[in-house]
């Protein structure tokens, strides 16, 4: 295999001058990318799984004692992790469903020739390049119940978004779907274009209305597009930090990151903590392998 | 079943000119082929019928009804592409339902499981129903979109060029089953396409389509035999029909720039319609003849050299070189000639047509 993909190095070229291999450089690309694979990412998952089985505090000298799953098993009992699974799993729906409707219909919108449809589209595409930060901190202002535009425009008053704990999750939702509709609606657009456009001339001739043409041929030939961007919102939406908590502190608001953040960086329970994000990270994982079972179901149909 | 006429149609798209003040009258239950070379305009008709275009000018009629304001699902047309477009993801069963399905006119279930197995039986795709439509050849892809036109009775089928992806014996075997099918329905039939052998073999009227114009409309038989100018008689034919540039002279035809004659006796005969002044002697003209009517003969007038020999196992074809000139002749396979060997050849004076040379237009047609 390895010497199919590899390519022999012309025998007048500058490296082999040098006296480089194609081996030798090979290494020169692969090598920093799996130090830095492992020094960041392999190393640290498997020293916080070792410290998850522990009572490690990072704030205290004291040594970590081992304590088995006891982490583990007083997370799982734990209601108030649960309630930060329920207010995460309500998010991750009204956020996702919110983005998949308004970025499929934008992009049914678009897939049509009209005037300065480029210039449209990049505009459209503008809020996901934003910093989550800055969106967060521009929302806050927007969201604003005594100066806020949103309550201008609409004529809503004095009416609290963020601070009004039944509102305040939706907020973030919200601002959730403005950022990132556009990210769903660049992948519809992509598979709607791909469908060939005789097959709705096909469906014309057959006399098929045109929610008949909908359900049968453009949803199904865009599904497993649509999929891939459902999977990586919903895996986004899971691990959602920092809109939530730059816009709002009310506890209906606290999704399992924040949870996870406050439980490490402020009760410094940094062994408990690690146990947590082993639980969240299967969680993730398990919700994939569903879409992906379920993509590749789409695919083959 | 119905009656399609188009009046005067003309179509540009931006600066380009795909039609222009294009007739066309098909008879009920009539195969009609429209025949053309690519980009002459004949997918645009095709379309314009079945209310995928709007004309820029002119009108359709079906039965009698000017359709302008008709999209394609009122009209009511059947449409088979060249590039099958069944629907992917679906079975050849669910392809075939596809028509007879949606809500607004949903048949009973019974009616529709009929209509397709009738189908099925009919282009004997039975064996092929339950399977997926991205696991067929070409040959079956092209029979599931002709089954899904006709499940649904049309008033009239629409096809683009339909055998022309698929391979020699297969569009054979097509183009006789479609012939069949259409005498079995007893339906319109327009049928594009530009491949001769094709409109020559399956219409019951062609139509030679010439930079979006209707250049002859006739019998395949017409076409071939009288065919209206010479655009028609090189287009229609293979080997086409050989076009000598030449005069008449005392009932004789002498190729101009040649310096060889052919007797031109019996043509009036046949040529009950021409009249005598319009081939007068020494006007220009261009004489058609077909291969299979220049013979090799002993003692015939001309003399030739073989430049080329094709064989096409019951015939072979010959290239002939009179001077710098090449014509084509079409003899038994028991001919026995080589490259580079003097022959003397004839034609059939009965069969040869006469063009004017500044028009190209068929003298038989122009008087």
């Amino acid at each position: 295999m390895a010497t199919a993909v590899m390519t022999t190095l012309d025998p007048n070229s500058r490296s082999a001058t040098r006296g480089m291999s194609d081996l030798t450089i090979r290494n020169l690309f692969i090598i920093p990318t799996i130090v830095f694979l492992i020094v960041f990412n392999i190393f640290p998952l498997l020293y916080s799984l070792g410290y998850s089985f522990t009572d490690f505090r990072a704030s205290s000298p004291a040594a970590a004692n081992f304590v088995g799953l006891q982490n583990y098993r007083e997370l799982l009992n734990d209601p108030f992790i649960w309630s930060n699974f329920a207010i995460t799993a309500k998010y991750v729906i009204v956020s996702v469903v919110g983005q998949v409707i308004v970025g499929f219909g934008v992009a049914l919108l678009l897939n049509r020739d009209i005037p300065l449809k480029g210039l449209l589209t990049t505009l459209l595409l503008l809020p996901m390049m934003l910093s989550m930060a800055v969106v967060g901190l521009f929302w806050k202002l927007l969201y604003d119940p005594s100066w806020g535009v949103i309550n201008y425009a609409l004529g809503l008053g004095n009416f609290e978004w963020l601070s009004n704990p039944d509102m305040a999750l939706y907020a973030v939702a919200i601002t959730d779907i403005w950022m990132w509709s556009p990210f769903v609606m660049l992948l519809s657009l992509a598979g709607l274009s791909a469908v060939p456009k005789h097959l709705y001339e096909a469906a014309a001739i057959d006399r098929a209305g045109s929610f008949y043409t909908f359900f049968r041929i453009t949803l199904p030939l865009v599904a497993p597009i649509l999929m891939i961007a459902i999977i990586f919102r919903t895996m986004e939406a899971f691990k959602t930090f920092d809109l939530a908590y730059i816009l709002t502190s009310q506890p209906t608001t606290e999704v399992i990151s924040i949870r996870l953040y406050k439980m490490a960086f402020q009760e410094w329970q940094t062994g408990r903590s690690c146990a947590l994000a082993y639980i969240v990270l299967i969680m993730v994982l398990a919700i994939t392998n569903i879409y992906v079972k379920y993509l590749n179901k789409v695919k083959e149909r | 079943m119905a009656h399609i006429q188009l009046k005067n149609i003309s179509k540009t798209f931006g600066n380009h000119t795909a039609l222009t003040g294009l007739d066309l009258d098909i008879a009920d239950g009539e195969f009609f082929v429209l025949l053309g070379e690519t980009g002459a305009g004949k997918t645009t008709t095709l379309r314009l019928i079945a209310g995928l275009e709007k004309p820029s000018e002119g009108q359709v009629f079906i039965d009698g009804v000017d359709v302008a304001d008709w999209g394609a699902a009122e009209r009511d047309v059947a449409l088979v592409l060249q590039q099958y477009s069944l629907y992917p993801r679906y079975t050849v069963r669910e392809n075939l339902e596809f028509p007879l399905k949606p809500k607004i006119r949903r048949l009973p279930d019974a009616e529709i499981k009929d209509r397709v197995d009738r189908a099925a039986r009919t282009l004997r795709i039975e064996h092929l129903l339950d399977r997926k439509t991205d696991r067929l050849s070409g040959g079956e892809m092209q029979r599931v979109s002709i089954g899904r036109a006709i499940v649904r009775k049309p008033r009239v089928f629409l096809m683009d060029e339909p055998l022309s992806a698929l391979d020699a014996k297969l569009r054979e075997a097509l183009r006789t089953e479609l012939k069949n099918l259409q005498m079995q329905l007893g339906a319109t039939f327009l049928f594009v396409t530009h491949d001769q052998i094709e409109a020559m073999s399956m219409g019951d009227k062609v139509g030679v389509l010439n930079h979006g114009r209707i250049v002859q409309t006739g019998t395949p038989h017409e076409i071939y035999n009288n065919p209206r100018d010479t655009y028609v008689a090189s287009f229609v034919g293979s080997p086409p029909m050989n076009l000598i540039d030449g005069k008449l002279v005392n009932g004789r035809a002498v190729m101009a720039p040649l310096n060889f004659e052919l007797p031109f006796s019996g043509g009036a005969k046949t040529f009950g319609g021409l009249k005598a002044g319009a081939a007068t002697d020494g006007r220009p003209l261009v004489f058609g003849i077909r291969p299979e009517d220049v013979y090799l003969e002993s003692g015939a007038p001309v003399e030739a050299r073989v430049h080329d020999v094709e064989n096409h196992g019951v015939e072979k074809i010959l290239t002939l070189r009179v001077g710098d000139a090449t014509l084509r002749a079409t003899v038994p396979a028991r001919t026995d000639v080589a490259i580079e060997q003097a022959v003397r050849f004839a034609w059939n004076p009965d069969k040869v047509v006469l063009f004017d040379k500044g028009s190209g237009v068929s003298l038989r047609h122009a008087s």
